[in-house]
């Protein structure tokens, strides 16, 4: 592929997307690049989430085309796709009742058919992600009865039930506290290092996007502002422009990934001796 | 949310002796009325008919009865947690989205401005005015950019079914003539209905019913959202069409051969949810025999509650539902959320 050492899980030529009639993006170019992590950054409704759901086809774009490993999207079947590329969407919502086992089982949907129903392979692809997730304790829980942080562990077992080699997260980690978002995110960075998948997710926090992200996309008002890895692109300029914020940015002092430190107001304290 | 059977060995049995349930219902209540007749006679009556007046009683009235009572109890059960499942509302059903007060509305203006009557012109007018009604909700409750929503579409049924009826007394009132049968056939009975009406709606509603079960894996995965579903590989609009297509033949089968009935489509849903839990591929099934269980148990109590008159078996429903549906309402419907 042009320019990139990797080659791209997913990629959008001239994709002009709208919610309704408000047009939201045009003619837009990008690529997620394989194996790796990447997040999508920008604030509130700059149409970053709307752009993570066009590359998982549950948005149709107005013009342009996106390709999942080199084939069209809207050429392949629904079950086809589910099985190269997971979605978690933001803030799902389990009924009342359905169990952890219940929930990751509906992650084998797109390997089923009226003539294939539960194989030996489901079952083993169920146990395995709930054992990555560490849910495999909870298993028999009722989906309401877990905290918040469980709760996104069991979706995300879901998608990895589905085995695709791309998973796509909306906003994984909002409504979650600080612990359980280092969990998630810890749990989406293994997934990526040990097994090699592509991660592509829309997170509000820019510090744990710069602490997780191999790759930034850096998205203001219906386009891409700035892509490339965080130390790269990350900066007071950046922030200014597509937050609006004034901040510096400096070094995370455990991992060295850019830290950004708004100015706004807040106490001061000195040091004392 | 604990469901009492867990294991599916205990499912299964569950609905083994549900079954047999059913099938003990029929017979009693070809048995039990104002006239009881001897087991041994109805058995007599299908293996060896000799034209007596009691096997004549058995084969024209007692049986359609029973047969209806069983078919239109399950399919408004059947419809009720299809519909709650799709409009994500607990207290969806047939008589809450308008397909009961559609059907009504045909029929009293067909016997008002073209004399339309008797039991079988009414079955085809409910029918036609169900689906009709059913088609109109779901319409109105799909326009606007992001389609088809629980809570447009629960909007658009409260105000079909506001309109309709209001249309319907209307009629009523300036019409002028002896709307006896349609003031009978507005309550919801299964008396007096004859072994053909039973013929003409159970192949579709019969058919509805194995739909149903199809239905049942997908609904499961609908159950967790649009974009979930829309992710895992589902065809989301096949699904609630079917499901729409299910509804519509099975809530407006029942009201055709037996009139509004309220009740049945709420109280067995929640019933089963608590026995099986929420898998549809159990609910279903469960919702199908429970509902004709409920339905036939209410018809013979109706016999007796005012014995030796009868009340009609919509009444008798009502009075279980009543107290039921401020249970769940006090529940907040958390069942769904």
């Amino acid at each position: 592929m042009k320019g990139a050492s990797r080659v791209s899980a997913i990629q959008a030529d001239k994709l002009t997307l709208s919610y309704g009639k408000k047009p939201i993006f045009s003619d837009l170019d990008l690529r997620i690049p394989e194996g790796r992590i990447t997040v999508f950054i920008g604030s509130n409704g700059c149409g970053k989430s709307t752009l993570l759901r066009s590359l998982a086809r549950l948005l149709k774009p107005e013009q342009g085309t996106v390709l999942l490993g080199g084939s069209e999207i809207a050429k392949l079947s629904g079950k086809e796709i589910a099985r190269r590329l997971a979605i978690l969407p933001q803030g799902p919502l389990a009924p009342e009742g359905l169990t952890v086992h219940q929930l990751v089982k509906q992650g084998r949907y797109p390997y089923q058919s009226f003539l294939q129903q539960w194989s030996r392979e489901d079952e083993a692809m169920v146990n395995k992600a709930l054992q990555a997730t560490g849910m495999d304790e909870l298993a028999g829980r009722s989906i309401d009865s877990l905290s918040g942080g469980q709760r996104q562990r069991a979706w995300i077992a879901m998608t990895l039930a589905q085995n695709t080699s791309t998973i796509l997260l909306d906003e994984p980690t909002t409504f979650l506290d600080m612990a359980h978002q280092i969990e998630i995110l810890d749990l989406l960075f293994d997934l990526n290092e040990r097994e090699n998948r592509t991660v592509a997710m829309v997170l509000h926090d820019i510090n744990l996007a710069c602490r997780y992200a191999h790759h930034i996309v850096a998205v203001k008002a219906g386009a891409v502002y700035a892509e490339g890895a965080p130390e790269e692109i990350v900066d007071e300029k950046l922030i200014r422009e597509v937050f609006g914020m004034e901040c510096q940015v400096t070094r995370d002092p455990i991992l060295g990934t850019p830290l950004v430190i708004p100015y706004g107001k807040g106490r001061k304290v000195t040091a004392r001796e | 949310m604990n469901n009492l059977l867990r294991t599916s060995p205990q499912k299964t049995a569950g609905l083994v002796i549900g079954i047999f349930v059913l099938l003990v219902c029929i017979v009693s209540s070809i048995v039990f009325g104002v006239a009881d007749i001897k087991w041994r006679t109805v058995v007599d009556s299908f293996t060896a008919f000799n034209g007596s007046q009691e096997h004549l009683i058995i084969r024209t009235a007692r049986a359609p009865r029973a047969f209806i009572a069983a078919i239109a109890g399950a399919a408004l059960a059947v419809a009720g947690a299809l519909m709650q499942g799709i409009t994500r509302n607990p207290l969806a059903s047939p008589s809450l989205f308008g397909i009961n007060a559609g059907a009504a509305f045909f029929i009293v203006a067909a016997s008002a401005f073209f004399g339309a009557s008797g039991l079988s012109a009414f079955a085809t007018l409910g029918f036609i005015g169900a689906a009709f009604t059913a088609l109109l909700v779901y319409v109105l409750g799909s326009i606007g950019k992001d389609g088809l929503t629980p809570l447009k579409v629960t909007l658009a049924g409260a105000s079909m079914t506001a309109f309709f009826s209001s249309l319907s007394l209307g009629v009523l009132l300036t019409g002028g003539q002896t709307f006896d049968q349609v003031l009978y056939w507005f309550v919801g009975s299964v008396a007096g209905r004859d072994m053909a009406t039973f013929n003409s709606a159970a192949p579709y509603m019969g058919a509805a019913l194995l739909g149903s079960f199809v239905l049942a894996r997908h609904m499961n995965l609908l159950a967790l959202g649009e974009d979930v579903a829309t992710g895992l590989g589902q065809k989301t609009v096949f699904v609630k069409m079917g499901a729409a297509v299910v509804i519509v033949l099975l809530a407006g089968g029942s009201v055709s051969i037996a009139g509004p009935i309220a009740f049945v489509g709420i109280i067995i849903p929640h019933v089963t949810r608590y026995l099986v839990g929420i898998d549809y591929r159990w609910t279903l099934p469960y919702c199908a025999v429970l509902g004709g269980i409920l339905l036939l148990a209410a018809d013979i109590g109706s016999r007796y509650i005012a014995f030796p008159k009868e009340v009609p078996v919509g009444v008798m429903t009502a009075i279980l539902g009543v107290p039921f549906f401020v249970y769940i309402a006090r529940q907040g419907g958390r069942a769904h959320e």
